[in-house]
C-alpha cells in the first residue's frame, strides 16, 4: 500500500503529471505515491517524470483502462 | 548535469508567448506548467497577442476561418468548416463553445487552470512592456503575478536558458 494515492482517472494531459507532482510533496522522502489514470500517454509521461525529477518509477502498470503508477519520492 | 554560474544544476526554459486564440494558448501553459513540474525554472515573455493571455479575465476564441485542419468530431466521423461557412456571425463563438465543452468532457484542464497552476509552480511570467503600451493596456487588465520587461529582459533570460521556445 502506497503512502499517498491519486486518482488522475478521466483526466488528459498534462493533468495527471502536474496533481502528481503535487502529491508527491505531502509524501515522505522514501515514502510511495500511487497514481491511478485513464491516459494512454502518461505511460510514456510518467516514466519521462521520474527520468527528470529522479524519482523512482517502482511500478507500472495496466488493468484494463485503468493505468498504475507507483513512484518513490527520491 | 551541467552546473551553471550559480552552482546549482536547475534547467531552465524560456517561452515566448505570442498567440492569444484559444487553440494557441494550450501549447505554452501546457509545456511551462509540466516543465515547472518537472523541476524546470520556467520564465514565459508575453508580447503580442499572447499579452491578452495575462488578463485577469480571458475570454478565449478558436475560430475555424482559414484553418481547414480543424476538424470537430462529430457523429462519430469529422467535421471541417468551409471557410464562406467559418466568415459568418456567430460561426467563431459558436466553434468556441464547442471546443470549450469538449475539452470538460475529455478531461483536458482549461486554460485558466493551467495559467493558475504554472503560477502555483512559480513559472516566472513577463508581460512585454511595448505590446502594453501599443495596445493600450494598462498593468490592472492583467494578473497580479506578472513582472514587466521588454526584448533586452527575454534575451537576458534566453542567453541563460537550456530550453527556450517560440509559440
Amino acid at each position: 500500500m502506497a503512502d499517498v494515492m491519486l486518482d488522475a482517472k478521466g483526466l488528459n494531459c498534462p493533468l495527471p503529471i502536474l496533481k502528481a507532482k503535487k502529491a508527491i510533496k505531502t509524501v515522505p522522502s522514501g515514502g510511495t505515491l500511487e497514481v491511478l489514470s485513464t491516459d494512454p500517454g502518461s505511460v510514456a509521461d510518467f516514466a519521462a517524470f521520474c527520468r527528470t525529477t529522479g524519482n523512482e518509477l517502482l511500478e507500472s502498470g495496466q488493468d484494463g483502462d485503468t493505468y498504475r503508477f507507483v513512484i518513490k519520492h527520491v | 548535469m551541467a552546473d551553471d554560474a550559480e552552482g546549482t544544476n536547475t534547467k531552465t526554459m524560456t517561452i515566448i508567448v505570442t498567440k492569444g486564440t484559444l487553440d494557441w494558448a494550450y501549447p505554452p501553459f501546457i509545456l511551462g506548467s509540466t516543465a515547472a513540474a518537472m523541476g524546470v525554472d520556467v520564465q514565459m515573455f508575453f508580447t503580442f497577442y499572447g499579452l491578452t493571455l495575462l488578463k485577469k479575465d480571458l475570454n478565449l476564441k478558436v475560430s475555424p476561418l482559414g484553418n481547414p485542419a480543424m476538424e470537430m468530431p462529430m457523429m462519430g466521423g469529422h467535421m471541417s468548416m468551409p471557410n464562406i461557412v467559418g466568415v459568418m456571425p456567430g460561426v467563431t463563438s459558436l466553434a468556441s463553445t464547442m471546443m470549450k465543452n469538449m475539452t470538460k468532457k475529455k478531461g483536458v484542464a482549461s486554460i485558466e487552470e493551467l495559467r493558475e497552476m504554472a503560477i502555483e509552480a512559480d513559472v516566472k511570467m513577463v508581460a512585454c512592456q511595448m505590446t502594453l503600451d501599443l495596445f493600450e493596456y494598462s498593468q490592472k487588465d492583467l494578473i497580479d503575478d506578472i513582472e514587466l520587461g521588454g526584448a533586452a529582459t527575454y534575451i537576458d533570460m534566453a542567453l541563460k536558458s537550456d530550453v527556450n521556445l517560440f509559440i
